[in-house]
């Protein structure tokens, strides 16, 4: 069972389940395993509410919220107070049924995502052979949600962000499938735990990660973006662009639902940040050797605190993308890279019977150098021949 | 090439993250219930009334002409004017009202008082439970000394104490002159009494 620190929860686990009666050891079992993981996720989406809060300020040269507790640490609390009392008004002209049901059909999928992510050594609550698979699936039931909600709010700025939202998430959809499959093809399998164990091996001290592959760099980077689409964060968040649609398909929602709509949204974010974290950072592996003695939760942890904190960064950068140049960038570029990123990852594992000195530079010259070609290549044509440059104003003159 | 404006953009916006912590003075909010910007000279919101010397009752600047009264837009102010015994006014308000849920902050009534006794205030923190008798300030609130409106408005201050003693001090002369053009021609006339007897 190996260290009994790194499998506390997995030793309480057994230890409560020897404590029920033998019928209800399933279910007892289930519940085991389900409350932590709504309760944990649930507590990071609070946590991340405040800390992108206080990011966001501080990139803006700002406090941010630093009122409620110590440095304003009780913020998600006073934000869920005000949130549940706050009247919940549903339009007269509403899809009562749907408009009610949609948050939930939002959060349930989301959370069943969960299930296949390994969070620690031996703690993934479902080990599925097609976990992958089965999270893509269940991921893609977002969008029904989100399609629901704008649809059954009967305003048109609902609709056309719920439009926008689908079509987006649907574009990019492709690209984040597409960028994981030289995971699946060089782990040979599509279930997240035996995808980590392939990360588990090392070489010099430094831990085999896919990420210290060039196509593990190019398929990180490419399935980032993609994620950041799928979890409609920015630059990718025109399906709630405020300054067009308001709020896009929550703009009919108050009160608890959106809170629930806000939470479904960061719950996806961090299912597929653990998805990357799982793909390509080695799941719960530390980086080093020197440093698996530290809890293997610690690591998925961590690495996840770090991915948010690069999305909140990225959130307090970019601005918003218009709905043209998203499709553009989604189809003609992430799309061929992505495909381009397959052969990459085919040429790697292929390459690997070579032999001669100095092998292992030419292989990552040459993948690498197919990468940066296509990369440098496709932004240049996709940028075609415009330049920016001094703006020259008419009549302002 | 393309991305590199996002890392220009975000390693501008991780300088920012760290210079705030490191250098407190590129925070610029002010954290408002404990900290305050320091007034603005030219700040205002509400009028007050000016009271010279000590009492804030019988030192009013105010005479009752009810010409703030009159020329007030949104009609905020109501005045009435003091009656002695007898019934005859005493140049005094009895009552002073302004419902600053009302006034639009014109400064009207301080441009057309002639006796500079009403002027604009700068106290925001005016927040009250109830409406309707809070926000009416009555006389005893409206008061406040020349000194709070040196605090306050000190370049003005100064402006009106000047042209306020420079006129009482013509009209001290004028008096005076009266006083002493009287006194010549009393002493005229006791001179040409006894030639005529």
């Amino acid at each position: 069972m190996g260290n009994p620190v790194d499998q506390i929860f997995v030793i309480l686990k057994h230890w409560l389940l020897s404590f029920c009666p033998e019928g209800y050891v399933p279910i007892a079992s289930i519940l085991l395993s389900v409350i932590p993981i709504m309760a944990v996720f649930g507590g990071l989406f609070a946590l991340t509410t405040i800390l992108e809060r206080k990011g966001l300020g501080r990139i803006q040269n700002r406090y941010g919220p630093n009122r409620v507790g110590p440095c304003g640490l009780f913020q998600p609390i006073a934000d869920g107070v005000k949130m549940l009392t706050k009247e919940d008004i549903v339009p007269r002209a509403a899809d009562q049924v749907i408009h009610f049901l949609a948050p939930f059909a939002l959060i349930g999928p989301v959370y069943i995502a969960y299930s296949v992510l390994p969070v620690g050594r031996n703690m993934a609550a479902l080990d599925l052979d097609a976990g992958l698979l089965f999270f893509f699936a269940v991921g893609a039931g977002s969008e029904l949600a989100i399609f629901m909600g704008g649809w059954s709010s009967r305003n048109k700025y609902s609709l056309l962000g719920a439009m926008r939202a689908v079509a987006q998430m649907i574009s990019y959809e492709v690209p984040l499938i597409l960028s994981s499959v030289p995971v699946i093809m060089l782990a040979g399998s599509l279930s997240p735990t035996a995808i980590v164990d392939a990360q588990g091996g090392h070489s010099h001290g430094l831990m085999q990660w896919h990420l210290f592959t060039p196509w593990g760099i190019a398929g990180f980077f490419l399935f980032m973006i993609a994620a950041s689409a799928e979890a409609n964060r920015t630059p990718f968040d025109i399906p709630e662009g405020e300054s067009e649609i308001i709020a896009g398909y929550m703009v009919e929602y108050s009160g608890f639902k959106f809170a629930l709509f806000f939470l479904g949204e960061y719950l996806g974010l961090f299912a597929i940040c653990g998805l990357g974290i799982t793909l390509f950072l080695g799941g719960w592996h530390s980086p080093f050797v020197f440093l698996e003695w530290i809890p293997s939760y610690f690591w998925f942890f961590g690495k996840l605190m770090a991915m948010i904190f690069v999305f909140i960064w990225l959130r307090g950068t970019l601005p918003r993308l218009r709905m043209d140049q998203l499709m553009g960038f989604g189809w003609k570029f992430m799309l061929p890279m992505t495909l381009l990123n397959i052969l990459v990852a085919a040429i790697w594992h292929l390459s690997k019977t070579w032999l001669f000195p100095g092998v292992y530079l030419t292989r990552w010259a040459l993948c690498l150098g197919i990468l940066c070609a296509a990369y440098v290549w496709l932004g240049r044509s996709l940028a075609g021949n415009r330049s920016v440059g001094k703006r020259v104003y008419r009549f302002a003159d | 090439m393309l991305g590199e404006g996002i890392i220009k953009g975000m390693a501008e916006t991780a300088r920012n993250f760290i210079g705030s912590y490191s250098d407190p003075e590129r925070l610029v909010t002010v954290q408002y219930p404990e900290e305050h910007i320091p007034a603005k000279q030219n700040a205002r919101n509400f009028p007050f009334l000016v009271f010279d010397v000590e009492d804030p009752v019988a030192g009013l600047r105010c005479v009752a002409c009810k010409i703030c009264e009159k020329e007030c837009p949104p009609q905020c102010i109501y005045i009435v004017m003091d009656r002695d015994d007898k019934g005859k006014p005493c140049k005094h308000p009895k009552v002073f009202d302004i419902d600053v849920s009302v006034c639009m902050s014109c400064q009207i009534c301080v441009e057309v008082c002639p006796f500079d006794a009403i002027k604009m205030d700068t106290e925001f923190e005016l927040s009250e439970t109830n409406r309707y008798g809070g926000l009416l300030l009555t006389k005893d609130r409206l008061s406040k000394s020349n000194e709070y409106y040196h605090k306050i408005h000190s370049v003005e201050a100064a402006e009106v104490d000047a042209r306020l003693a420079d006129e009482k001090a013509k009209a001290e002369e004028k008096v005076k002159a009266k006083l002493a053009a009287a006194a010549t021609a009393k002493a005229a006339a006791q001179a040409a009494k006894p030639v005529a007897g």
